[in-house]
Protein backbone atom coordinates (compact mmCIF):
# COMPACT_ATOMS: atom_id res chain seq x y z
CA UNK A 1 0.00 0.00 0.00
CA UNK A 2 1.56 3.38 -1.19
CA UNK A 3 -1.88 4.98 -1.32
CA UNK A 4 -0.48 6.73 1.71
CA UNK A 5 2.81 8.12 0.19
CA UNK A 6 0.93 9.28 -2.41
CA UNK A 7 -1.75 11.10 -0.46
CA UNK A 8 0.92 12.99 1.43
CA UNK A 9 2.02 13.81 -1.98
CA UNK A 10 -0.58 15.05 -3.42
CA UNK A 11 -1.44 17.59 -0.33
CA UNK A 12 2.26 18.13 -0.36
CA UNK A 13 1.68 19.82 -4.34
CA UNK A 14 -1.40 21.49 -4.17
CA UNK A 15 -1.10 23.42 -0.16
CA UNK A 16 1.78 24.56 -2.18
CA UNK A 17 0.08 26.09 -5.30
CA UNK A 18 -2.40 27.20 -2.88
CA UNK A 19 -0.20 29.42 -1.00
CA UNK A 20 1.48 30.58 -4.16
CA UNK A 21 -2.33 31.61 -5.42
CA UNK A 22 -2.59 33.09 -1.69
CA UNK A 23 -5.72 30.84 -1.15
CA UNK A 24 -7.64 31.19 1.97
CA UNK A 25 -8.83 27.33 1.50
CA UNK A 26 -8.99 24.66 -1.13
CA UNK A 27 -12.18 23.49 -2.15
CA UNK A 28 -11.79 20.64 -5.01
CA UNK A 29 -8.69 18.85 -6.20
CA UNK A 30 -8.64 16.88 -9.49
CA UNK A 31 -6.51 14.10 -10.48
CA UNK A 32 -5.90 12.49 -13.50
CA UNK A 33 -5.13 8.73 -13.35
CA UNK A 34 -4.63 6.63 -16.22
CA UNK A 35 -5.49 2.92 -15.42
CA UNK A 36 -2.47 1.37 -15.99
CA UNK A 37 -1.33 3.26 -12.87
CA UNK A 38 -2.23 1.06 -9.70
CA UNK A 39 -3.67 3.57 -7.19
CA UNK A 40 -6.93 2.69 -4.93
CA UNK A 41 -9.37 5.90 -5.14
CA UNK A 42 -11.01 4.78 -1.93
CA UNK A 43 -7.79 4.18 0.14
CA UNK A 44 -6.38 8.11 -1.03
CA UNK A 45 -10.05 8.83 0.27
CA UNK A 46 -9.84 7.68 3.52
CA UNK A 47 -6.08 8.96 4.15
CA UNK A 48 -6.87 12.44 2.09
CA UNK A 49 -9.57 12.66 4.84
CA UNK A 50 -7.41 12.32 7.86
CA UNK A 51 -4.60 14.27 6.57
CA UNK A 52 -5.87 17.30 5.32
CA UNK A 53 -7.27 18.39 8.77
CA UNK A 54 -5.77 21.30 10.09
CA UNK A 55 -4.03 22.43 6.18
CA UNK A 56 -5.69 24.85 3.81
CA UNK A 57 -7.20 21.69 1.84
CA UNK A 58 -9.48 20.50 4.74
CA UNK A 59 -12.69 19.48 4.00
CA UNK A 60 -11.66 19.50 0.24
CA UNK A 61 -12.92 17.10 -2.51
CA UNK A 62 -11.06 14.83 -4.34
CA UNK A 63 -12.01 14.23 -8.09
CA UNK A 64 -10.78 10.98 -9.54
CA UNK A 65 -10.34 11.30 -13.17
CA UNK A 66 -9.90 7.79 -14.45
CA UNK A 67 -8.33 7.89 -18.08
CA UNK A 68 -8.21 4.45 -19.71
CA UNK A 69 -5.80 2.42 -20.92
CA UNK A 70 -4.89 3.02 -24.78
CA UNK A 71 -3.04 0.58 -27.00
CA UNK A 72 -2.27 1.22 -31.06
CA UNK A 73 -1.37 -2.00 -32.50
CA UNK A 74 1.90 -1.67 -35.27
CA UNK A 75 0.80 -4.33 -37.42
CA UNK A 76 -2.60 -3.01 -38.61
CA UNK A 77 -2.54 0.03 -37.15
CA UNK A 78 -6.29 -0.16 -35.37
CA UNK A 79 -6.41 1.51 -31.92
CA UNK A 80 -8.16 0.04 -28.95
CA UNK A 81 -9.14 0.71 -25.60
CA UNK A 82 -8.87 -1.90 -22.62
CA UNK A 83 -11.93 -2.69 -20.81
CA UNK A 84 -9.85 -4.93 -18.33
CA UNK A 85 -7.36 -7.14 -18.88
CA UNK A 86 -4.33 -6.68 -21.52
CA UNK A 87 -5.42 -8.17 -24.54
CA UNK A 88 -3.43 -8.27 -28.19
CA UNK A 89 -4.96 -6.46 -30.86
CA UNK A 90 -8.88 -6.96 -30.98
CA UNK A 91 -8.14 -6.92 -35.09
CA UNK A 92 -5.45 -9.25 -36.37
CA UNK A 93 -4.31 -10.71 -32.96
CA UNK A 94 -1.22 -9.16 -32.72
CA UNK A 95 0.94 -8.58 -29.61
CA UNK A 96 3.01 -5.89 -31.16
CA UNK A 97 1.31 -2.94 -29.68
CA UNK A 98 2.30 0.13 -27.98
CA UNK A 99 0.84 1.61 -25.15
CA UNK A 100 -0.31 5.37 -25.96
CA UNK A 101 -2.45 6.47 -22.92
CA UNK A 102 -3.20 5.07 -19.17
CA UNK A 103 0.41 5.79 -17.58
CA UNK A 104 -1.14 9.22 -16.43
CA UNK A 105 -0.40 9.95 -12.71
CA UNK A 106 -0.70 13.88 -11.84
CA UNK A 107 -2.51 16.71 -10.13
CA UNK A 108 -4.37 18.69 -13.07
CA UNK A 109 -5.88 21.59 -11.37
CA UNK A 110 -7.46 22.82 -7.27
CA UNK A 111 -10.18 24.98 -7.08
CA UNK A 112 -9.57 27.87 -4.23
CA UNK A 113 -11.50 30.25 -2.27
CA UNK A 114 -9.47 33.65 -2.23
CA UNK A 115 -10.37 36.62 0.33
CA UNK A 116 -12.51 38.89 -2.02
CA UNK A 117 -11.35 41.91 0.37
CA UNK A 118 -8.00 41.94 -1.59
CA UNK A 119 -7.92 44.10 -4.93
CA UNK A 120 -8.96 41.90 -8.03
CA UNK A 121 -6.33 40.95 -9.75
CA UNK A 122 -7.07 40.94 -13.31
CA UNK A 123 -3.70 39.49 -14.72
CA UNK B 1 -14.23 48.45 -9.75
CA UNK B 2 -15.24 45.12 -10.22
CA UNK B 3 -18.56 44.57 -8.61
CA UNK B 4 -18.18 42.13 -5.84
CA UNK B 5 -20.66 41.02 -2.80
CA UNK B 6 -18.81 37.89 -1.67
CA UNK B 7 -16.14 37.94 0.95
CA UNK B 8 -14.89 35.53 -1.20
CA UNK B 9 -14.14 34.92 -4.78
CA UNK B 10 -13.05 31.17 -6.21
CA UNK B 11 -10.42 30.30 -8.71
CA UNK B 12 -9.36 27.47 -10.46
CA UNK B 13 -5.19 27.06 -10.32
CA UNK B 14 -4.28 24.82 -13.40
CA UNK B 15 -0.83 22.62 -12.08
CA UNK B 16 -1.02 20.03 -14.37
CA UNK B 17 2.19 18.22 -12.11
CA UNK B 18 2.97 14.53 -11.31
CA UNK B 19 1.61 13.48 -8.34
CA UNK B 20 5.13 12.10 -7.34
CA UNK B 21 7.33 15.02 -8.70
CA UNK B 22 8.81 15.48 -5.40
CA UNK B 23 10.17 11.93 -5.24
CA UNK B 24 11.28 12.54 -8.88
CA UNK B 25 13.64 15.78 -8.17
CA UNK B 26 14.98 14.05 -5.01
CA UNK B 27 15.67 10.68 -7.53
CA UNK B 28 17.51 13.16 -9.92
CA UNK B 29 19.88 14.59 -6.81
CA UNK B 30 20.59 10.77 -6.41
CA UNK B 31 21.70 10.08 -9.98
CA UNK B 32 23.86 13.46 -9.84
CA UNK B 33 25.14 12.33 -6.55
CA UNK B 34 26.32 8.20 -8.10
CA UNK B 35 27.17 9.79 -11.18
CA UNK B 36 30.00 12.16 -9.19
CA UNK B 37 31.43 9.17 -7.47
CA UNK B 38 31.33 7.27 -10.82
CA UNK B 39 29.06 4.50 -9.07
CA UNK B 40 26.69 2.35 -11.82
CA UNK B 41 23.50 1.42 -9.70
CA UNK B 42 20.95 -0.77 -10.68
CA UNK B 43 17.04 -1.08 -8.51
CA UNK B 44 16.08 -4.77 -8.41
CA UNK B 45 12.46 -5.35 -7.99
CA UNK B 46 10.25 -8.62 -7.64
CA UNK B 47 7.49 -10.25 -5.49
CA UNK B 48 8.91 -11.56 -1.91
CA UNK B 49 10.68 -15.22 -2.57
CA UNK B 50 11.11 -14.36 -6.64
CA UNK B 51 14.91 -14.26 -5.54
CA UNK B 52 16.15 -11.28 -5.10
CA UNK B 53 18.97 -11.79 -2.75
CA UNK B 54 20.31 -15.04 -4.58
CA UNK B 55 20.36 -13.09 -7.83
CA UNK B 56 22.19 -10.47 -6.14
CA UNK B 57 24.59 -12.62 -4.58
CA UNK B 58 25.23 -14.29 -7.90
CA UNK B 59 25.87 -11.14 -9.05
CA UNK B 60 28.25 -9.80 -7.39
CA UNK B 61 30.19 -12.98 -6.88
CA UNK B 62 30.46 -13.23 -10.99
CA UNK B 63 31.83 -9.66 -10.83
CA UNK B 64 33.69 -9.80 -8.36
CA UNK B 65 37.85 -9.55 -10.03
CA UNK B 66 36.60 -6.55 -12.02
CA UNK B 67 34.27 -3.93 -9.75
CA UNK B 68 33.62 -3.26 -5.82
CA UNK B 69 30.52 -3.45 -5.21
CA UNK B 70 28.11 -1.88 -2.89
CA UNK B 71 24.57 -3.19 -1.54
CA UNK B 72 21.57 -1.51 -0.51
CA UNK B 73 18.90 -3.61 1.45
CA UNK B 74 15.57 -2.03 1.72
CA UNK B 75 13.57 -4.00 4.22
CA UNK B 76 9.95 -3.44 5.66
CA UNK B 77 11.18 -4.65 9.31
CA UNK B 78 14.53 -4.56 11.27
CA UNK B 79 16.07 -7.62 10.22
CA UNK B 80 19.34 -8.05 8.67
CA UNK B 81 19.22 -11.19 7.16
CA UNK B 82 19.62 -10.38 3.84
CA UNK B 83 22.42 -7.65 4.62
CA UNK B 84 24.31 -10.66 6.59
CA UNK B 85 24.50 -12.86 3.13
CA UNK B 86 26.24 -9.44 1.75
CA UNK B 87 28.74 -8.40 4.11
CA UNK B 88 29.37 -12.26 4.36
CA UNK B 89 30.88 -12.03 0.84
CA UNK B 90 33.01 -8.92 1.78
CA UNK B 91 30.86 -6.60 -0.11
CA UNK B 92 29.87 -3.19 2.39
CA UNK B 93 26.10 -3.46 2.54
CA UNK B 94 23.54 -0.69 3.97
CA UNK B 95 20.41 -1.44 5.35
CA UNK B 96 17.52 0.67 5.27
CA UNK B 97 14.78 -0.14 7.09
CA UNK B 98 11.19 1.44 5.44
CA UNK B 99 9.52 1.07 9.11
CA UNK B 100 6.49 -0.94 7.15
CA UNK B 101 6.59 1.13 3.72
CA UNK B 102 5.74 -1.36 1.22
CA UNK B 103 8.72 0.49 -1.41
CA UNK B 104 11.39 2.37 -0.95
CA UNK B 105 11.27 6.08 -2.30
CA UNK B 106 13.85 8.31 -3.25
CA UNK B 107 14.37 10.16 -0.24
CA UNK B 108 15.28 6.49 1.58
CA UNK B 109 18.00 5.62 -0.84
CA UNK B 110 19.53 9.31 -0.16
CA UNK B 111 20.01 8.16 3.45
CA UNK B 112 21.45 4.50 1.87
CA UNK B 113 24.10 6.39 -0.36
CA UNK B 114 25.38 8.82 2.91
CA UNK B 115 26.13 5.88 5.07
CA UNK B 116 27.58 4.00 1.53
CA UNK B 117 31.56 4.01 0.48
CA UNK B 118 30.95 5.48 -2.99
CA UNK B 119 34.20 6.61 -3.66
CA UNK B 120 35.56 2.71 -2.70
CA UNK B 121 33.02 1.15 -5.08
CA UNK B 122 32.11 0.86 -9.12
CA UNK B 123 28.15 -0.85 -8.84
CA UNK B 124 25.78 -0.12 -6.50
CA UNK B 125 23.16 -2.52 -6.24
CA UNK B 126 19.63 -1.52 -4.55
CA UNK B 127 17.69 -4.27 -3.23
CA UNK B 128 13.71 -2.90 -3.05
CA UNK B 129 11.24 -4.14 -1.00
CA UNK B 130 9.50 -7.22 -2.61
CA UNK B 131 6.25 -6.14 -4.22
CA UNK B 132 5.19 -6.10 -7.57
CA UNK B 133 2.75 -2.81 -6.98
CA UNK B 134 4.46 -0.30 -5.03
CA UNK B 135 8.47 0.33 -6.20
CA UNK B 136 6.84 0.86 -9.54
CA UNK B 137 5.56 4.19 -8.56
CA UNK B 138 8.90 5.68 -7.04
CA UNK B 139 12.08 6.27 -8.92
CA UNK B 140 15.63 6.00 -7.21
CA UNK B 141 17.64 7.61 -9.42
CA UNK B 142 19.15 4.68 -9.93
CA UNK B 143 20.95 4.04 -13.90
CA UNK B 144 18.53 0.38 -14.33
CA UNK B 145 15.54 -0.61 -13.50
CA UNK B 146 15.62 -4.56 -13.03
CA UNK B 147 12.50 -6.79 -12.74
CA UNK B 148 12.70 -10.53 -11.36
CA UNK B 149 10.00 -12.37 -11.92
CA UNK B 150 9.70 -16.58 -11.42
CA UNK B 151 8.33 -19.52 -12.71
CA UNK B 152 6.44 -20.85 -9.84
CA UNK B 153 4.73 -17.26 -9.38
CA UNK B 154 2.67 -17.87 -12.42
CA UNK B 155 2.77 -16.46 -16.07
CA UNK B 156 0.14 -14.36 -15.79
CA UNK B 157 1.88 -10.91 -13.55
CA UNK B 158 2.64 -8.84 -16.42
CA UNK B 159 -1.12 -9.03 -17.15
CA UNK B 160 -2.37 -8.26 -13.25
CA UNK B 161 1.07 -6.08 -12.75
CA UNK B 162 1.28 -4.33 -15.45
CA UNK B 163 3.09 -0.89 -14.17
CA UNK B 164 6.19 -2.70 -13.11
CA UNK B 165 6.51 -4.11 -16.14
CA UNK B 166 6.02 -0.90 -18.08
CA UNK B 167 9.11 1.26 -16.02
CA UNK B 168 12.05 -1.62 -16.06
CA UNK B 169 14.72 -1.58 -18.29
CA UNK B 170 15.32 -5.52 -17.81
CA UNK B 171 13.85 -8.41 -16.97
CA UNK B 172 14.86 -11.76 -15.30
CA UNK B 173 13.05 -14.22 -15.80
CA UNK B 174 14.42 -16.94 -12.73
CA UNK B 175 14.26 -20.51 -11.11
CA UNK B 176 13.84 -21.23 -15.08
CA UNK B 177 15.14 -24.82 -13.27
CA UNK B 178 11.21 -24.94 -12.27
CA UNK B 179 9.85 -25.22 -15.82
CA UNK B 180 9.25 -28.88 -15.87
CA UNK B 181 7.32 -28.75 -12.71
CA UNK B 182 5.31 -25.86 -13.19
CA UNK B 183 2.33 -25.01 -15.03
CA UNK B 184 3.84 -21.71 -16.70
CA UNK B 185 2.97 -20.75 -20.19
CA UNK B 186 5.70 -19.20 -21.68
CA UNK B 187 4.38 -17.56 -24.53
CA UNK B 188 1.54 -16.47 -22.87
CA UNK B 189 3.51 -14.66 -20.16
CA UNK B 190 6.42 -13.02 -23.21
CA UNK B 191 3.32 -11.70 -24.55
CA UNK B 192 2.22 -9.71 -22.16
CA UNK B 193 5.55 -8.37 -21.55
CA UNK B 194 6.09 -7.73 -25.28
CA UNK B 195 2.98 -5.48 -24.89
CA UNK B 196 3.70 -3.24 -22.09
CA UNK B 197 7.38 -3.04 -22.87
CA UNK B 198 8.11 -3.85 -26.53
CA UNK B 199 12.16 -5.35 -27.17
CA UNK B 200 12.49 -5.74 -23.22
CA UNK B 201 15.86 -6.90 -22.57
CA UNK B 202 15.03 -10.49 -20.84
CA UNK B 203 17.36 -12.96 -19.22
CA UNK B 204 16.09 -16.40 -18.44
CA UNK B 205 18.22 -17.78 -15.22
CA UNK B 206 18.34 -20.26 -12.27
CA UNK B 207 20.39 -19.02 -9.34
CA UNK B 208 20.19 -22.84 -8.26
CA UNK B 209 22.03 -24.21 -11.58
CA UNK B 210 23.95 -20.95 -12.64
CA UNK B 211 22.36 -21.58 -15.89
CA UNK B 212 21.81 -18.08 -17.62
CA UNK B 213 23.50 -16.20 -15.23
CA UNK B 214 26.41 -15.79 -17.18
CA UNK B 215 24.79 -14.05 -20.13
CA UNK B 216 22.73 -11.61 -17.12
CA UNK B 217 26.58 -10.84 -16.00
CA UNK B 218 28.59 -10.15 -18.72
CA UNK B 219 25.60 -7.99 -20.66
CA UNK B 220 25.63 -5.72 -17.29
CA UNK B 221 29.41 -5.75 -16.98
CA UNK B 222 29.25 -4.13 -20.58
CA UNK B 223 27.05 -1.81 -19.11
CA UNK B 224 29.08 -0.62 -15.98
CA UNK B 225 31.83 -0.65 -18.69
CA UNK B 226 30.20 1.90 -20.87
CA UNK B 227 28.96 4.24 -17.85
CA UNK B 228 32.67 4.55 -16.31
CA UNK B 229 34.04 5.39 -20.13
CA UNK B 230 31.65 8.48 -19.85
CA UNK B 231 32.94 11.92 -18.74
CA UNK B 232 32.94 12.50 -15.83
CA UNK B 233 30.04 15.23 -14.74
CA UNK B 234 32.55 17.25 -12.50
CA UNK B 235 36.00 18.23 -13.63
CA UNK B 236 39.11 17.03 -11.61
CA UNK B 237 38.92 13.85 -11.89
CA UNK B 238 41.54 12.12 -13.23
Amino acid sequence: MHELAVTESILNLAEQYARQAQAQRVTDLYLIIGRLSSIVDDSVQFYWELISQGTLCEGSKLHFQRVPARLICLDCTGEYTLDGELVPCPTCGSSKVKVTSGDQFYLDSIEIEKNGDAPASQS
Amino acid sequence: MPLKTNSTNTARVPIVEKILSANEQMAALNRAQLDQHRVFSINVMASPGAGKTSFILQTIKALASRFRTGVIEGDTAPVTIDADKITAVGMPAVQINTGGDCHLDAVMLRDGLLQMPLDEIDLLVVENVGNLICPAAFALGTHINVLIASIPEGDDKPYKYPAIYRGVDVLIINKVDLLPYVRFNMDYFRQGVEMLNPGLVTFPISCTTGEGVPAWVSWLQERVETAALMPPETPGDN
